[in-house]
């Protein structure tokens, strides 16, 4: 299980923040979004979407171990 | 140091203290960011901040070591909140401290780009009747890029 967070527009094109997913891959939670959160995969695939594993950033598809972090977010902005 | 709080803060305490922590300094700027009262023509607000405990502090932290390696500065302080922050409350204080001004005016202008476009913020805008997810504009990456040449 992936522990999968998602932030800002992310969150609401879902409609959750966080949930637990039988996931092992960063391409079978892509797949899984994909058919039952479209808008948020198309989200994901576009410019400036980010994900981190266990808080780095990470690029492509990877494995995901159990009790990973996975967290998908937009173009960030502070200030 | 890095502070990321939901609580209201104080720019001129926080400015306060950290001069009497840079006793050495020969120079110091502050910049304080406000919630501005519209945008693109409709009122807003308030904004709020979506953050990621933890991702979000290591993220500033990384602004802050290279604006330390790049700028001969003494002293560094950012504080900026998430969470609900109203229309005219400030949302980041950023001062710096140098031996002579011209290092502290350059990191605290760094830093202010550096979290436009980096800070792992989101931040949604709420007007009276609508909501509007913020992404940094054209001159926000513009004004990051000044710092490439």
């Amino acid at each position: 299980m992936a522990n999968v967070l998602l932030f800002g527009r992310f969150a609401d094109l879902a409609g959750w923040r966080q949930r637990e997913l039988a996931v092992v891959s960063l391409a079978e939670l892509r797949d899984f979004l994909a058919s039952g959160y479209p808008e948020l995969a198309t989200a994901l695939a576009g410019r400036g979407a980010s994900v981190a594993v266990n808080q780095t950033v990470t690029r492509g598809d990877r494995p995901l171990c159990p009790g990973d972090e996975v967290a998908l977010f937009p173009p960030v902005s502070g200030g | 140091m890095i502070i990321v709080q939901t609580e209201p803060f104080d720019s001129a305490a926080l400015l306060a203290a950290f001069m009497r922590e840079a006793p050495g300094a020969g120079a110091v700027i502050s910049f304080t960011g406000i919630t501005r009262p519209h945008s693109a023509g409709e009122p807003v607000i308030r904004l709020e901040l979506d953050h990621y405990p933890g991702f979000t502090e290591k993220g500033i932290a990384a602004i802050e070591d290279e604006a330390c390696a790049r700028f001969d500065i003494g002293a560094i302080l950012i504080v900026h909140r998430y969470g609900s922050i109203g229309a005219r409350e400030p949302i980041v204080f950023v001062a710096t401290a140098s031996e002579h001004r011209r290092a502290a005016f350059e990191a605290a202008d760094y830093l202010m780009d550096q979290l436009k476009t980096r800070a792992p913020f989101w931040k949604k805008e709420h007007g009276p009747d609508k909501t509007r997810w913020i992404e940094p504009r054209a001159q926000d990456y513009a004004d990051l890029a000044r710092w490439s040449k």
